[in-house]
């Protein structure tokens, strides 16, 4: 009996081996939360990613191959994401996909670096769709990083011009996480809002543990003490819905200005409430043009339901342009395909898209919206939606970049 | 000033008061039973999750009732299937087993009702501003939660302290021999405690789950700190407990309020830290962003000087 079983185990196991990819797959390996606080976001964006792929596998793949998306749950820790980007090595990924958490792309774009300088022949890219540390572009640019979305300079820079041109705002409250991100969105926000509106008063700059908040009553006593009218977060995920959530609760009345207002839950969670209060900067809302685009229609179809709700827009771009490098260079080699990549434009229907040459950071059109009332597509099935304050082009988002970058022979 | 404090102490005697909910079973289970149960965490988990989907079904407050009954049923039936087999194995057996549990309560639901956070709401009957105190309004669920728990502890005391089945578990907290010895049946007693430790942390998951989020990573998030409150408020005493909830609630609500770092003590003794002094970064940490750390640095600090908590009867 116990033989027996054991035999079925190994046939069990030679069937899956046999089943396995064929060699001449391109392997790509999916970086992050599949685990965790920040699971949500990271199985959308997964979902995301194998819906594009599988749109250029089903018009015949890159070069004649198909793409194959390994995934690898790096629980949100930098120690995680290196172990699992040499298993990712191991099976023969040439390609790294992360978005979720700054430190962990600097950690992954440090190991890229060195994987790439020690294994000529075997160079690796790595595609970031979310971390938006400007770092990332600037001191700790490379080569073999791209990234896809829009930094949190950028962002700010967004963000700030619509708080300029709001005489209503004079005391802003920073609140963010506590890591590379958080800090970076609190540096920008008080260089920017000095430049663009020395009047307006930081009455406080809080940094909170990652992830790990239950209870944000604390933190909305003390905003609610310091007299602030608007707060600027760079919360995701979790950090997001909570925070607003417990605003709510205490009846905070201030204009929330974040950069993930849209992450899953965040609409739920505070309702009617954040009617005209609630306002985030992105790449692309529902209703940012008058119809949705089929890849978002599709998309919802096959992933039915609210926590499917399409968010990463970007990974529209980032694909659509993966699949355009190949094809320029004929090639699906790293090196190649990253020289394919520098300053490739694309033209979307939401504008021109453009991958800067000299720091390899997107430029794309940002919306900042205003969540509202009665918009023609609305979020999470609540009756409320995004509504566009102000559009600033791909080319007016560029900022200037210290990067130095040495490329490949 | 005034409204910060007064806010604050407000936001952590509310705090204090779910981590009673959250604990006063479990100290009932780890002083009588000895038993280090990890998967307390995931049972508080199962009640929100049970209530959203009692909920859905036939409202609010049937589910209020029915939640916490469906733990306390499977806290007994964990009890009596699993660890009255494994409490023969010794400590060690135990722990691993409720370690296992945990995972497998963990990945059941996600199974079941998927990773993302599943939309808990409380019933618009009780979804109103109770009270403003200072501007900041104060949800009417939240002084259910602060009825409950009181409720709760009144309760417990009153059944430890004034009943014979009371007087009995006493016994066996402090001499789980003699008690069995006597002919009391502690086995049975066992699955009672359990029992009623899970049910009150399903109790406290339907009001948790409201409050928080409901999600499969709502265990881990509490997991850690319902030790700390065990620890602390000692071995076997629901008062200990209580007055370390309010006392962890209390501080760590307050530390978040506290702008101020060992920097700030430094200038006021007249010690002179630069940028350029050596460990600068740390002195720099404000105690607001270290609050979350207070209730472990409380945890060693107690196992250090008074191993059996506050009121405890026994070392830990």
């Amino acid at each position: 009996m116990v033989r027996r079983a054991r035999r079925m185990i190994w046939l069990a196991l030679a069937g899956t081996l046999a089943a396995g990819p064929a060699a001449a797959d391109v392997k790509i390996a999916f970086i992050d939360p599949l685990s965790g606080g920040a699971a949500s976001t990271g199985i959308l964006a997964q979902k995301t990613h194998q819906f594009y792929i599988d749109a250029i596998n089903a018009a015949g793949g890159i070069n004649g191959e198909k793409i194959q998306l390994l995934s690898f749950d790096n629980k949100v820790n930098p120690q995680e994401s290196l172990i699992q980007l040499k298993k990712a090595l191991d099976e023969g990924a040439r390609f790294v996909v992360q978005g979720n958490g700054s430190s962990i792309a600097l950690a992954i774009t440090e190991a890229v670096q060195k994987h790439n300088e020690r294994n000529p022949g075997k160079e690796v890219l790595f595609l970031n769709y979310a971390a938006v540390d400007p770092a990332l572009t600037n001191e700790k640019c490379n080569f073999w990083h791209f990234r896809f979305d829009a930094d949190a300079d950028m962002k700010m820079a967004a963000m700030t011009d619509v708080i300029g041109k709001d005489p209503r705002i004079k005391a802003v409250y920073l609140i963010n996480q506590d890591y590379s991100f958080g800090k970076a969105v609190a540096a920008a926000a008080r260089k920017m809002l000095n430049e663009k509106r020395p009047d307006i008063k930081i009455v406080g700059d809080e940094l909170h543990p990652l992830q790990k908040v239950q209870d944000f009553s604390p933190y909305v006593a003390k905003i609610k003490a310091s007299g602030a009218d608007t707060v600027i977060t760079g919360n995701w995920s979790n950090d997001m819905v909570l925070l607003i959530k417990a605003g709510k609760d205490a009846g905070l009345k201030v204009g929330w200005q974040t950069y993930y207002g849209g992450s899953p839950g965040t609409v739920t969670a505070i309702g009617e409430a954040g009617v005209d209060t609630l306002k985030q900067v992105s790449e692309w809302h529902k209703n940012a043009l008058p119809e949705l685009d089929a890849t978002v229609v599709a998309f919802d179809k096959r992933y039915p339901g609210k926590e499917n709700e399409y968010a990463y827009w970007r990974a529209r771009n980032m694909w659509e342009m993966f699949s355009l490098a190949a094809k320029k260079a004929q090639s699906n080699d790293p090196i190649k395909m990253g020289k394919a990549l520098e300053g490739m434009k694309l033209q979307t229907a939401l504008g021109d898209v453009e991958m800067r040459a000299d720091n390899h950071q997107i430029l794309q059109p940002l919306y900042v919206s205003t969540l509202s009332k009665g918009v023609k597509y609305d979020s999470e099935g609540s009756g409320l939606g995004w509504k566009s304050d102000a559009k600033v082009d791909g080319k007016a988002t560029a900022l200037p970049t210290t990067c130095k970058m040495e490329r490949p022979a | 000033m005034l409204e910060l404090t007064a806010v604050s102490l407000l936001n952590g005697v509310v705090y204090g008061l779910l981590l009673f909910m959250l604990t006063s079973g479990l100290t009932l289970i780890f002083s009588m039973m000895g038993v280090l149960n990890f998967a307390h965490a995931s049972v508080f988990m199962l009640g929100a999750y049970f209530s959203f989907q009692f909920g859905r079904w036939i409202g609010f407050w049937p589910a209020l009732v029915l939640a916490p009954l469906a733990c306390g049923l499977i806290g007994a039936a964990i009890e009596r299937y699993g660890l009255r087999h494994v409490h023969t194995k010794g400590h060690v057996a135990e722990i691993l087993f409720t370690f296992g549990l945990a995972y497998l309560i963990e990945e059941l639901v996600t199974m079941l009702w998927g990773r993302n956070a599943v939309a808990s709401s409380v019933p618009e009957s009780i979804d109103f501003p109770l009270f403003a105190l200072f501007g900041t309004s104060f949800p009417a669920y939240k002084g259910l939660m602060m009825a409950i728990s009181v409720t709760m502890f009144a309760f417990l005391f009153l059944a430890l302290k004034r009943t014979r089945i009371g007087l009995i578990i006493q016994a066996a907290l402090t001499h789980p021999q003699m008690a069995g010895a006597l002919g009391h049946d502690v086995p049975g007693l066992f699955v009672l405690v359990f029992a009623v430790g899970s049910a009150l942390a399903g109790l406290a998951g339907v009001i948790g789950g409201v409050m928080w989020l409901t999600q499969p990573t709502l265990a881990h998030f509490v997991g850690p700190i319902v030790f700390v409150v065990v620890v602390v408020g000692g071995l076997g005493s629901l008062s200990g407990a209580l007055i370390a909830s309010m006392f962890i609630g209390i501080v760590q609500t307050f530390a978040v309020a506290v702008d101020y770092s060992l920097l700030d003590l430094f200038r006021v003794l007249g010690i002179g830290v630069t940028r350029a002094s050596p460990l600068y970064e740390f002195y720099a940490i404000k105690v607001a962003t270290a609050a979350p750390i207070v209730p472990y640095l409380l945890l060693v600090l107690m196992l250090i000087v008074r191993p059996r908590g506050l009121l405890g009867t026994r070392d830990a």
